[in-house]
């Protein structure tokens, strides 16, 4: 645990430095100035509008991080060869993936935990400068809790994302790594269709496989609940703890295939 | 028991996408090398010595064959707390400064922060890396990298130290203090295995050497016992010589080349046979001074060459 925890720092180091956590004030000037143009625009709706947006872009952002700093992961330490140092000294294989795993996981954490306050932060305002009958005409508070709920299961799916470049990392380049774990992130959202697929066409090969790709492909949709918390709709928590245990169990299980991966690889 | 043992250890890698071939980059390589010795491990490019250094440090895996470090399998957690290791042209994270990536090495050996203080600061000081420690490792030549990375190899006081190339890059007072650092580690009882292509390095620090070409061992044993076979001639540097004198020698083929230096100082190339005392006592009969002289052996290149030439066999099999 002590080596994974010194191999994470350093990743969180890396990203630091690489000013990765210069897109916090991306997102903190993106979601302050289109607070006041769609204040200026709308009546009523501009608090739904910016739940939304601060969640989609909470979920992009953190998105782009998990697939950009994810696919170089690994392929970064075996290109520059920084990786035979650092294996020569007393750790695992396993230790360094799961260090670099968790290296950006907590870079994650963090970026999604100041983007959060931001995006509470703004969303305080406009309850404080909204008079008295607009806020009345909400379904739910603009600091609305529940949100955190839909901001935990983004959190949760850019880890699943991150396990899942992580794994691609191991094996190929980045280029192809990026593409793959798109593809992924892409059909995962549309898993439910692949499920559904084998009552609507009459080859049973092509069922088959879209229904072999739907266990295989983790189901992105399950964590998304954006919709639900921006309309005030309720989340049980039932959901979110299966979704949350669904959730961990195919982390674990892409990591264990990209240990047995990365533990048998050759480092020319 | 040994520092280092392999057995009949084996490389090979597969190259071609339609045809899929092994490349023998390591064929059945067996040694031993005694604790507490500086082993040089010696080959032109692409002799199989990096191949070697990384399936000791389990970066990559063997065909066959097996390999033992201290007594134990290469890759065991405890074996790695025991060793240093130099990577050939290694790289670092150049975001982190000299001092951070040495505390960063000392953490994963579990030194306490105190400790790492005491210790980095140490180990930037013998490897001669300055006020520099503080600014990012990208902004390092690559002669200092090579002194942090051999820093880096020391950080864990290792019982042996696994050297790839350690001269490379470095400048002349640098591949000095490199060579005195490589004795005091001898000194402090700690096994040195480098890797090297440059024979002088060898010969001024080894007490053993192996010699590997195509993936395979030519020789091992003590470089000054190998190459004094490999004496060629002699180089003669005299003074006050005569073009008279000097072209008796050359007829009497005393003398195989000659070269003037400056007036009457020639050098002067001599055959193997007669022997050299010889035609010294014949030039000085003549009023010739002597300067030096000096026995012309092989480099390792040639020796290589000599060693292998002939039965040089495809690294390429065809019939896999």
């Amino acid at each position: 645990m002590r080596v994974i925890g010194h191999v994470a720092v350093n990743v969180f180091k890396e990203s630091v430095r690489d000013k990765v956590l210069y897109n916090l004030l991306v997102f903190a000037a993106l979601l302050i100035s289109a607070s006041y143009l769609i204040g200026q625009l709308t009546a009523g709706q501009d608090v739904k509008i910016i739940k939304d947006l601060g969640l989609a872009s909470i979920s992009v952002f953190g998105l782009l991080i998990a697939v950009f700093i994810g696919i170089g992961l690994v392929w970064k330490e075996v290109e520059r060869r920084s990786i035979y140092t650092l294996l020569s000294k007393p750790m695992r294989r396993q230790e360094f993936l799961l260090g670099k795993y968790f290296g950006l996981v907590l870079t994650l954490v963090i970026n999604v935990a100041v983007m959060t306050a931001a995006y509470y932060a703004v969303l305080a305002y406009m309850q404080a400068v909204s008079p008295p009958n607009l806020r009345a005409s909400w379904p739910a508070p603009a600091t609305d809790p529940a949100l955190l709920k839909a901001i935990a299961l983004i959190m949760l799916e850019l880890m699943l994302v991150t396990a899942i470049a992580l794994l691609f990392s191991t094996f190929s380049t980045p280029f192809l790594s990026a593409m793959l774990t798109t593809a992924v992130w892409v059909i995962g959202h549309f898993n439910q269709d692949l499920r559904d697929y084998g009552a609507t066409i009459p080859s049973p090969l092509a069922a088959a496989i879209a229904r072999g790709v739907y266990y295989v492909i983790p189901n992105f949709a399950a964590f998304d609940v954006k919709l639900q918390v921006v309309h005030a709709q309720s989340v049980p928590l039932r959901y979110i703890g299966l979704t949350t245990a669904y959730g961990f169990t195919y982390i674990a299980l892409v990591l264990l295939a990209a240990a047995i991966v990365f533990s048998k690889r050759d480092f020319k | 028991m040994d520092a280092i043992r392999t057995e009949a250890l084996t490389k090979h890698y597969t190259v071609g996408f339609w045809r899929p071939r092994p490349y023998l980059a390591l064929d059945g390589l067996t040694m031993q090398v005694g604790t507490g010795e500086v082993f040089g491990f010696l080959g032109p490019n692409g002799a199989g010595k990096t191949t070697t250094l990384k399936l000791l440090m389990q970066l990559i895996y063997p065909t066959s064959g097996r390999a033992e470090i201290l007594g134990k399998p290469v890759g065991d957690v405890g074996v790695k707390r025991r060793i240093g290791y130099l990577p050939e042209q290694p790289y670092f994270y150049d975001y982190l400064t000299a001092e951070e990536l040495l505390h960063y090495f000392a953490a994963i050996f579990g030194y306490a922060p105190t400790e790492r203080r005491v210790r980095v600061a140490a180990l930037l000081d013998e490897v001669g890396i300055g006020a520099e420690r503080r600014l990012p490792l990208r902004k390092f030549s690559k002669g200092m990298l090579q002194r942090v990375g051999i820093a880096q190899a020391l950080i864990n006081e290792p019982e042996v130290v696994f050297l790839d190339e350690p001269m490379s890059g470095l400048d002349p007072l640098g591949r000095r203090e490199i060579r005195q650092l490589i004795l005091r580690l001898r000194d402090r009882g700690c096994t040195v295995f480098f890797s090297s292509h440059v024979l002088a390095d060898a010969e001024t620090l080894c007490s053993r050497v192996a010699i590997l070409a195509n993936g395979r061992l030519v020789t091992a044993g003590r470089l000054s016992e190998m190459l004094a076979f490999q004496v060629r001639g002699w180089e003669l540097v005299v003074n006050g010589l005569t073009e008279t004198a000097l072209a008796r020698a050359q007829q009497c083929r005393l003398v195989t080349r000659a070269t003037r230096l400056a007036e009457g100082r020639y050098a002067l190339e001599l055959p193997l046979s007669p022997p050299p005392e010889r035609t010294l006592a014949e030039l000085v009969g003549q009023g010739a001074a002597l300067v030096s002289l000096t026995p012309m052996r092989d480099t390792l290149e040639d020796f290589f060459v000599r060693q292998v030439s002939g039965a040089q066999p495809s690294r390429l099999s065809e019939s896999a």
